[in-house]
C-alpha cells in the first residue's frame, strides 16, 4: 500500500472494496453508434439533481433542434432542457422514472426533416477539437454550460453550470473521472476511446473557467486503449494521467481523489472542502461541445449491455428516447433476460416499464439473466465481519442494518449512517444475502422523515 | 421487509419471447461462491486433517466420541427448534461443526453420556435459547463443554485423560500440559508437533491444526487477526517466561504446540458469532484470549485453560465492539 503512484501524490487505490466481475467484453468492443430519430420523444422536467424546470412550450407548438424547451430562472441549481429533434410539441404528459420519482414531461413528435445519423455523428462527435482556449473568458465558459443545460452524466445529475465557474474556495485541481468501475458499463470508455478530443478540450476549458492549476484524469487499468487513446490526445498539454488499480467503487469521488491525490473529504462535505472538482469525462465531452459549438445537451452516449441484450451496443442517443427503442435496436432481449437496470448492476434502478424515458443522467441500460441475479435466500447474520472487511467508506454494515430494521435510529446515528453512498459491497459480499443497502436507505429515510 | 422482488409479467412486443421481468433493490448481483453455509463445510473440510490425526491415534476412540456428539447436536437443535417454533433446517451446517468441534475437544476416554449430555448443552442452552445462530453470545462448544467439566469433573480432569485399561499407547500415558504441571516432565517438541501425545481428540496434532487452520485463513473463512493476535501473545508471553524464569525444558514452543492452543486459535476462538466484527477487534480479542490461555497455564490449578480463556473474551465481545467502532472516511 506504501506504493506510490507515479507523479501522484495518492497510491492509486483505496483501502477496502471489492473486485465484482468485470463482464465489460459484452459491449467494449462495439463502437460508439447512432441510433436513428425516433418517432417521438419524453422530456422529463426534473433530470437534475435540485429544482424542477418549467415548461416554455406549449402544446401543438412546432420546436427546432436543440430549441429550448424548459427552465427554471429563479433556481439557481436547475438545469434547461431542449429538444433533440425537429418536431410538434404533444399534450403535456406524465411519467415515472426508474428512480421511482414521477413528474410531468413534455412530448415532441417528430415532424419534417431530421438530422442524418452522419450529421448527428459529425455535429456532436466528429471534426476537430481546439486544444486552446484563447479568445475565450472564463464566464463565457460557464454562460454556455449553463445555456446547454449541462448536468454531471457520470449519474448524479448535479448541475455541471454551478461546479464549472469561477470559484474562490481552495480548490486546485480538476479530477476528470475516467473510472467507470460499475461492472458492465463501457459508455465512459467508449468516449474515451472513439472521442478522447472533446474530453481533453473540455477539461482544458472548465479547468480556465474554474481558474484552477492541473488536471488530472482518472482512469482504471482494465481500459488500456481508454488510457491510451486519452494520452495520445493529451500529448503537448501539462494534462496528467492516473492510472488506478481496478477495484470497485473506484469511481466514486471520494475514492478517486483518495487514490489519485490522497486527499481525504470530509464526512458531509464535498470534494471542494479536499481541494479538488470531480468531473465525469462525459460530462466534460459535453462542455467541450457546448462551448466550441455552442451545442445544448441533447444526445449523450449510452451503453446498452448484458446477458439479456441480443446485441450489446454504445450508443449516441437523443435524451428522451424511450428504454423500448434503445432494446429493440439491440435486437431485443434474449430469452432468458430477467432484470432491466438503469445504469449497472452494482448501484442501477430496475424496472419494468419500457416506456420510460431515458434521461440526461443515465449512461447504460443493462439487463440481466436469471442466472445473474440468482438470489439465495436470507439468512441470519452471523457477525462474520465480511462487510466490515469491504466497505470502502469503513462503516459497519452489519450494525447498521440491524438499526435501521429495528428502527434503532440513535445507534444508526452512532454507526454513521449518513456515511453510506449506497454503493453496495457489504450487501454484494454478505454471506447471509442480507439486503444491507435496502436497509440502510430505509434507516436514512426514517432518519429524514423524523428531522 | 425482506426480499422486494416481485414478479411483474411485461406483456410487450419489444420482448419477443415475453422473457419474465423481474425487479429488485441494488447491488443486483451478488458473491454467490460465498454463503454462510459454504462457511460451515469449509469449517468442516478444515477439520479433516484434525479428525484424521485423532482417528489414527485414538482409533474407535474417536470415531465414537464424534459420531455420539453429531448425532446429539443434530438431534438437539431439530428438538429445540422445533419447540420454538422456527422453521429453519439443519442445512445450514452450524449444529454439525458445532459438533465435531465439541466432540475432538473431549477426552478419548469419556463415557457416552458426556459426549450426549455436552451436546444438549451446547445447542440448546448455548445455541438456541439465546435465539439460534448469530445471536449466542458464547461458542457454542464451549458452553458443552464447560458444563460437562464442571458436571462431570472426574473424567473431565486431567486425570480423566488417562486410562490403563486399553490397547492404545497414548492414553495410557498423562497429557503433556498436566505431565510437566505434576511431574516436571517434558515432552519432545516432535512428539507435541505430529501429535503422538495424549490429550483431548482433536488437540494433540499442532501439525494438523495448521493445515486446516491455514486453509481457514486463506479462505477468508476464519478472520486470521484472532489467531494472529493470540499466537502473538502466547509467544511474547511465553518468550518473557522463558527469559526471566528459571531454565525449564517447557519452552515457549511447547506452550505453543501442546494442549488445545492450536487448535482452539483457529476453529474455536475463530467463531464469528462469538467473536468481534472489526479486524482490530478481532485482533483484541485473539490478543486476550492468548493472554487469558497463558495466564491459567502459569497461575491456575488448571493444566490448560484455553476453553475458559475463549468463554472469558466471548463475554466481552460486544465491548470490544463498542470499542472498536471505526473511523468513517473524512471523519
Amino acid at each position: 500500500m506504501a506504493k506510490k503512484l507515479e507523479q501522484f501524490t495518492g497510491s492509486g487505490t483505496f483501502p477496502k472494496g471489492i473486485h465484482p466481475p468485470e463482464r465489460k467484453h459484452f459491449s467494449a468492443d462495439a463502437p460508439i453508434e447512432v441510433v436513428p430519430t425516433p418517432k417521438e420523444v419524453l422530456l422529463p422536467l426534473q433530470q437534475n439533481i435540485g429544482a424542477p424546470s418549467k415548461p416554455l412550450v406549449k402544446p401543438k407548438q412546432e420546436v427546432e433542434y436543440g430549441d429550448l424547451i424548459a427552465d427554471n430562472e429563479e433556481a439557481p441549481i436547475s438545469a434547461k432542457i431542449h429538444s433533440p429533434i425537429f418536431g410538434v410539441v404533444q399534450k403535456m404528459a406524465v411519467t415515472t422514472l426508474p428512480n421511482g420519482r414521477h413528474m410531468q414531461a413534455i412530448r415532441i413528435k417528430a415532424a419534417g426533416r431530421q438530422f442524418t445519423d452522419e450529421e448527428n455523428y459529425r455535429e456532436l462527435m466528429g471534426g476537430k477539437w481546439p486544444k486552446s482556449v484563447v479568445g475565450y473568458d472564463p464566464d463565457e465558459v460557464t454562460r454556455a454550460i449553463h445555456d446547454a443545460g449541462i448536468v454531471g452524466l457520470g449519474g448524479a445529475a448535479f448541475p455541471t453550470h454551478v461546479k464549472i465557474a469561477p470559484i474562490s474556495l481552495r480548490v486546485d485541481t480538476l479530477l476528470v473521472n475516467g473510472c467507470e468501475c460499475e461492472p458492465y458499463l463501457t459508455a465512459d470508455d467508449r468516449v474515451m476511446r472513439d472521442i478522447p478530443d472533446t474530453i481533453i478540450s473540455g477539461a482544458l476549458l472548465s479547468r480556465f473557467a474554474m481558474g484552477l492549476k492541473d488536471i488530472i484524469v482518472g482512469i482504471e487499468e482494465n481500459k488500456p486503449r481508454a488510457i491510451e487513446a486519452i494520452r495520445k490526445s493529451a500529448a503537448g498539454t501539462d494534462i496528467k494521467i492516473a492510472v488506478l488499480k481496478t477495484k470497485y467503487p473506484q469511481g466514486s469521488e471520494k475514492h478517486l481523489i483518495k487514490a489519485v491525490l490522497n486527499r481525504v473529504v470530509p464526512l458531509g462535505g464535498l470534494p471542494a472542502d479536499a481541494g479538488v472538482a470531480v468531473s465525469n469525462v462525459t460530462t466534460i465531452s459535453a462542455v467541450a461541445r457546448a462551448v466550441f459549438r455552442g451545442m445544448p445537451l441533447t444526445h449523450r452516449v449510452v451503453c446498452v449491455t448484458g446477458g439479456g441484450v441480443v446485441q450489446p451496443k454504445n450508443l449516441l442517443v437523443p435524451i428522451g428516447i424511450s428504454y423500448r427503442e434503445l432494446i429493440e435496436f439491440c435486437g431485443g432481449f434474449t430469452k432468458d433476460a430477467a432484470r432491466i437496470l438503469s445504469g449497472g448492476p452494482m448501484m442501477g434502478f430496475s424496472f419494468s416499464d419500457l416506456d420510460m424515458p431515458l434521461t440526461k443522467g443515465t449512461g447504460g441500460v443493462t439487463v440481466l439473466t436469471h442466472d445473474d441475479i440468482k438470489k439465495q435466500k436470507e439468512t441470519a447474520c452471523i457477525r462474520c465481519g465480511r462487510c466490515v472487511d469491504v466497505c470502502p467508506m469503513n462503516l459497519v454494515p452489519a450494525r447498521l442494518g440491524l438499526a435501521s430494521r429495528h428502527g434503532d435510529l440513535a445507534m444508526a446515528e452512532k454507526y454513521r449512517i449518513r456515511g453510506c453512498v449506497e454503493c453496495g459491497c457489504c450487501a454484494y459480499a454478505c454471506p447471509a444475502n442480507i439486503p444491507l443497502v435496502q436497509l440502510i436507505r430505509m434507516g436514512k429515510a426514517q432518519i429524514a422523515a423524523k428531522r | 421487509m425482506s426480499e422486494t422482488t416481485s414478479e411483474k409479467q411485461s406483456a410487450n412486443d419489444a420482448t419477443r419471447d415475453v422473457p419474465v421481468i423481474q425487479v429488485g433493490h441494488s447491488p443486483h448481483i451478488a458473491n454467490v461462491s460465498f454463503t454462510s453455509r459454504r462457511m460451515m463445510i469449509d469449517v468442516l473440510i478444515a477439520l479433516l486433517p484434525v479428525a484424521a490425526m485423532s482417528i489414527y491415534i485414538f482409533q474407535l476412540y474417536a470415531v465414537k466420541q464424534m459420531a455420539i456428539c453429531l448425532a446429539a447436536c443434530l438431534l438437539t437443535e431439530a428438538v429445540f427448534v422445533k419447540m420454538r417454533n422456527h422453521s429453519f433446517s439443519l442445512t445450514d451446517c452450524s449444529a454439525a461443526v458445532t459438533a465435531v468441534i465439541l466432540g475432538l475437544s473431549l477426552p478419548a476416554t469419556a463415557p457416552w453420556y458426556v459426549g450426549v449430555i455436552a451436546s444438549v448443552v451446547a445447542i440448546g442452552i448455548g445455541k438456541v435459547i439465546f435465539g439460534g445462530i448469530g445471536m449466542n453470545l458464547f461458542n457454542p462448544a464451549m458452553v458443552g463443554r464447560a458444563f460437562v467439566m464442571i458436571a462431570f469433573a472426574g473424567v473431565m480432569a486431567a486425570s480423566g485423560y488417562e486410562s490403563m485399561h486399553t490397547g492404545i499407547d497414548a492414553i495410557t500415558q498423562a497429557t503433556p500440559l498436566n505431565a510437566f504441571k505434576q511431574m516436571g516432565i517434558s515432552t519432545s517438541l516432535k512428539d507435541l508437533f505430529f501429535g503422538f501425545t495424549n490429550g483431548s481428540l482433536g488437540e494433540t496434532s499442532a501439525l494438523a491444526c495448521l493445515i486446516g487452520g491455514a486453509y481457514l485463513c486463506i479462505r477468508r473463512t476464519a478472520s486470521w487477526e484472532i489467531p494472529a493476535g493470540l499466537i502473538a501473545v502466547v509467544l511474547i508471553m511465553g518468550g518473557l517466561a522463558d527469559i526471566m524464569g528459571n531454565a525449564s525444558d517447557w519452552t515457549v514452543i511447547h506452550h505453543l504446540f501442546s494442549g488445545s492452543l492450536l487448535f482452539g486459535a483457529f476453529f474455536i476462538a475463530t467463531d464469528p458469532v462469538s467473536s468481534p466484527i472489526t479486524a482490530k477487534g478481532k485482533f483484541i480479542f485473539g490478543a486476550g484470549i492468548g493472554f487469558f490461555i497463558m495466564i491459567l497455564r502459569f497461575f491456575s490449578g488448571y493444566p490448560e485453560g484455553v476453553m475458559f480463556a475463549v468463554l472469558l473474551m466471548n463475554a466481552v465481545t460486544p465491548l470490544i465492539n463498542r470499542w472498536t467502532i471505526p473511523k468513517v472516511m473524512g471523519e
